[in-house]
């Protein structure tokens, strides 16, 4: 993490509360965190704890109730400029070819398609998705959707990229496989990256920096550096230093309650 | 062997579709032929025929103008159903006011509401286009506003990120997402609309198979209004065939994700 620099996205005591008839709902509460530009930070926690609504607020999709979020020193006002975003379902259009529903990223911000196709297929390639470009959503498998997914993400190259448990629904071995395929693309390319995911392992594997989250309300607990060489084998969760890390995280969690030991 | 097998002992369900009907019309000629009922109860299907041979160029004209009022119906029913469910979708207003109206009037017999027309449009065509509109709206509008709903949030979550207008929102999204809906609702709307062309052609007018069938009965003429009930049920099953046609040529994502080849979907 480098010291003295403006961070890229800067959150000061946000908070969030939903107004329901049987009383408000206080989905996020006293959140500070600050992200290096170029960082890979994950936020980790048990359902409910208020991580997808702590991204959502983030993406500018929901006001925040109080505090204030900065992005690249601006503070947020809607959707910021220059961001991706990677749900849990990969949402792509039935109707449109897999080169076409990367496209849409491009069309939505109003950018000149042409523009972008060549950066479409390269990205396509890059993911294995080469000779898939005018295959539909449903001819593909789930991995090979997610991977389109991300693609269409990264296509007007954001500086920010938010992700809410993107290989949640996927098999442990496409798993494994895009989590290779992500940090490689993240890697020298200087994009701020918010991962969201309830998975240790995957977040000790892929950040910077792990921001363990708990419920009722949602609130931060730890923050937690990872200090591993890059780039990272696969085989690097077998190593002792890894391990330290998952029992860090784990045993706090177990402290409060959320898991058992 | 195999060529029998393939033609005649594999799977096709418009062959076997064929094959019961014509068993029936068999068993129809063969029943009237053995057991001799009075001609004014039921004449055989030769008969029918031979009746729709003696005249088929006046059979073929009323015909002509039954279809063209439905296809009039038709294309009001979706082009207001469309707008109608698009306005309502964006406007809490518009929904609360039109929409819970028109669920609420889908349950109300239409077709008693004919006569009004009659008076209200006269004898021409006009009536018979507003009673199968009347008809052909409801499943229109209902479906359609049903498809431009059931978007996946996220799938609107990630045009809001992107700064999206709600028109390319509505263009590129909820809109081809509908479209499914919007057909299943155009099948059942263009049965609706040739039912309503018909009822207004029972009311009032001189013109269209329905009149038909009337004049016929007058005369207690069984044959011809047997004739043109055939006509009507050709006419429709051919009006349902072709939306469904369309529909896979429009939406060939949405009928191989369905994953059948065969016609196994009614309205």
């Amino acid at each position: 993490m480098s010291q003295g620099t403006q961070p890229y996205v800067a959150l000061d005591r946000v908070a969030k509360v939903y107004p329901s008839p049987r009383g408000d709902v206080e989905a996020l509460s006293d959140i500070d965190l600050e992200m290096a530009p170029g960082a890979f930070v994950s936020v980790v926690g048990p359902s409910g704890c208020g991580k997808s609504t702590l991204m959502k607020c983030l993406a500018g999709l929901v006001p925040i109730t109080s505090g204030k979020i900065d992005i690249n020193g601006h503070k947020l006002d809607g959707p910021p400029d220059a961001m991706g975003i990677v749900f849990q379902r990969d949402v792509l259009l039935d109707w449109r070819t897999i080169l076409d529903n990367v496209l849409l990223q491009a069309e939505l911000l109003r950018l000149p398609r042409a523009d972008y196709r060549e950066r479409a297929m390269q990205l396509l390639a890059r993911f294995g998705l080469e000779g898939f470009e005018d295959r539909h959503p449903w001819e593909l498998s789930g991995g090979m959707r997610q991977r389109a997914a991300i693609c269409r993400a990264l296509l007007c190259d954001p500086e920010l990229l938010l992700m809410d448990e993107p290989f949640g629904a996927l098999d442990a071995m496409t798993r494994d496989d895009l989590n290779v395929e992500l940090t490689r693309i993240w890697q020298g390319s200087n994009k701020t990256v918010l991962f969201i995911t309830h998975s240790i392992v995957e977040s000790v594997y892929l950040s910077d920096r792990v921001v363990m989250m708990s419920r009722g309300p949602g609130r931060i607990v730890e923050v937690i550096d990872i200090d591993l060489p890059r780039p990272r084998p696969l085989a690097i969760r077998e190593t002792p230093a890894f391990g330290a890390y998952v029992h860090q995280i784990r045993h706090h969690f177990a402290e409060l309650g959320i898991l058992k030991e | 062997m195999s060529f029998w097998r393939k033609h005649l002992m594999g799977e096709s369900r418009t062959r076997d579709v064929l094959l019961v009907l014509a068993a029936l019309v068999a068993i129809w000629e063969l029943g009237v032929w053995y057991y001799e009922p009075p001609k004014i109860f039921l004449p055989p299907p030769s008969a029918i025929l031979a009746e729709f041979l003696t005249t088929p160029g006046l059979f073929i004209r009323h015909m002509g103008y039954t279809l063209w009022t439905t296809l009039l119906a038709f294309a009001v029913s979706v082009a207001l159903g469309i707008a109608l469910a698009v306005a309502i979708v964006y406007s809490r207003l518009l929904e609360r006011t039109i929409y819970t109206l028109l669920v609420a009037l889908n349950s109300v017999p239409k077709v008693a509401l004919a006569p009004l027309f009659v008076i209200w449009l006269g004898t021409g065509m006009e009536p018979k286009i507003a009673v199968a509109v009347m008809l052909a709206l409801f499943p229109i509008v209902i479906d359609t506003v049903l498809g431009l709903r059931s978007v996946d949030p996220d799938m609107v979550n990630l045009a809001r990120a992107a700064r999206a207008s709600q028109l390319q929102i509505l263009a590129k999204i909820r809109f081809p997402n509908a479209l499914p809906s919007l057909f299943a609702g155009m099948k059942v709307a263009i049965s609706f609309a040739l039912v309503g062309a018909i009822v207004g052609e029972f009311v009032a007018g001189g013109n269209g198979l329905g009149f038909l069938v009337l004049v016929a009965q007058g005369q207690f003429d069984t044959t011809r209004v047997f004739v043109s009930l055939v006509l009507l049920g050709l006419m429709g099953t051919a009006l349902f065939y072709a939306i469904d046609f369309a529909e896979r040529l429009m939406l060939p994502w949405h009928v191989s994700q369905r994953g059948e080849g065969g016609s196994q979907h009614g309205g």
